[in-house]
């Protein structure tokens, strides 16, 4: 069999995934090694740090897990917030299910690594094959990666003045990075304009770290009403 | 930060991932908790940029963290990677620190 015939035989092309799912990698990388840096500052250890990147595997959920217990929150409100934070998984779960048939442990195995990115990189393919592809491709290098830097970021975190290096400033740099794309619609707008409204107004006067829970509660609350007229209309 | 708190998180993280995939999976959530689920993200970060950037404890407070800040708003609007928003971020804060 020629090399043509074995091409069209195997009937798939797999070009393009590699390469962007590299790419995402080395980004998740740098953000990675923060992370670690910031969760041993926090009073974690090389062990937690890398159990939370190994096992909640979910980088904004992590990060903002962290935040709220630097910031000297209590453990509930960095829970409650972090999943909070991760329950747009169990939507992206949703959506890239019927692209990754087999038996139910293979499924909960995809599960864990149904992301940002995995979501991303399987939705945008053309074909379910490429969209099974990717979806693993992308899931190895972004664990690969995650996992590295959150290492190498633990090991190195306590020699690290996070203060003089401005890298507390890591913590919402990052979440700039990640609600930009998310405000694309008016109704996104106005639930990220309500949350900062809501948690600097609150902060005075609650625990610390809640303000970020009610924040999240109370603006969707208030687009509730919204919601209803803008499907009436 | 307790073991308590990095297991439950744990656990949480991959119960939700589970449910979307497994429990839920080809069947739908209503439209309504898709729309509000949605939405949650950027409620929430922008509630945790705001108490990263101008909180310390309970009060309010504008430092060279802002700086910080803006330069990661210019760093998103310019179009750069995420790694290179925080190195941004962090070198402005920085750089403040040490000039004020």
């Amino acid at each position: 069999m020629d090399a043509h015939n074995e091409h069209a035989h195997e009937g798939v092309n797999y070009d393009g995934i590699v390469g962007p799912a590299v790419a995402l990698g080395f980004a998740v990388f740098i953000f990675a090694i923060s992370f670690g840096v910031l969760c041993v500052n926090a009073g974690g250890s090389v062990p937690k740090a890398m159990a939370m990147s190994l096992l909640v595997f979910t980088g904004a959920s992590q990060f903002s897990a962290v935040s709220v217990i630097a910031a000297g929150g209590t453990a509930a409100s960095a829970v409650i917030g972090a999943l909070l934070l991760g329950s747009r998984n169990a939507i992206y779960g949703v959506a890239v299910a019927p692209w990754l048939p087999g038996s139910v442990k293979y499924r909960v195995a995809a599960a864990q690594f149904t992301i940002d990115e995995t979501t991303g990189m399987t939705l945008v393919q053309n074909s379910p094959e490429r969209k099974r592809r990717a979806f693993w491709v992308t899931a190895a290098s972004i664990y690969g990666f995650w996992n590295v830097g959150t290492l190498i970021g633990a090991l190195v975190g306590n020699s690290f003045d996070t203060q003089k290096y401005g890298l507390d400033v890591a913590f919402p740099a990052a979440f700039v990075a990640m609600v930009a794309p998310l405000l694309s619609t008016r109704k996104a707008q106005l639930a990220g304009v309500g949350g900062a409204v809501v948690c600097l107004a609150t902060t005075p006067f609650l625990p610390i770290g809640a303000p970020i829970v009610i924040s999240a509660v109370v603006a969707l609350i208030a687009l509730v009403p919204a919601q209803r007229k803008s499907r009436r209309s | 930060m307790s073991w308590t708190v990095v297991l439950v998180l744990a656990f949480g993280a991959f119960a939700l991932k589970v449910f979307g995939f497994v429990i839920i999976g080809d069947r739908k959530f209503p439209p309504q908790v898709e729309a509000v689920i949605a939405l949650i993200p950027a409620a929430l970060l922008c509630a945790l940029i705001m108490k990263d950037t101008f909180t310390v404890g309970h009060d309010l407070q504008i430092d060279a963290r802002a700086v910080g800040l803006i330069a990661a708003v210019f760093g998103v609007w310019r179009k750069v990677p995420i790694w290179l928003v925080i190195v941004l971020a962090c070198v402005a804060t920085g750089i403040t620190r040490a000039i004020s």
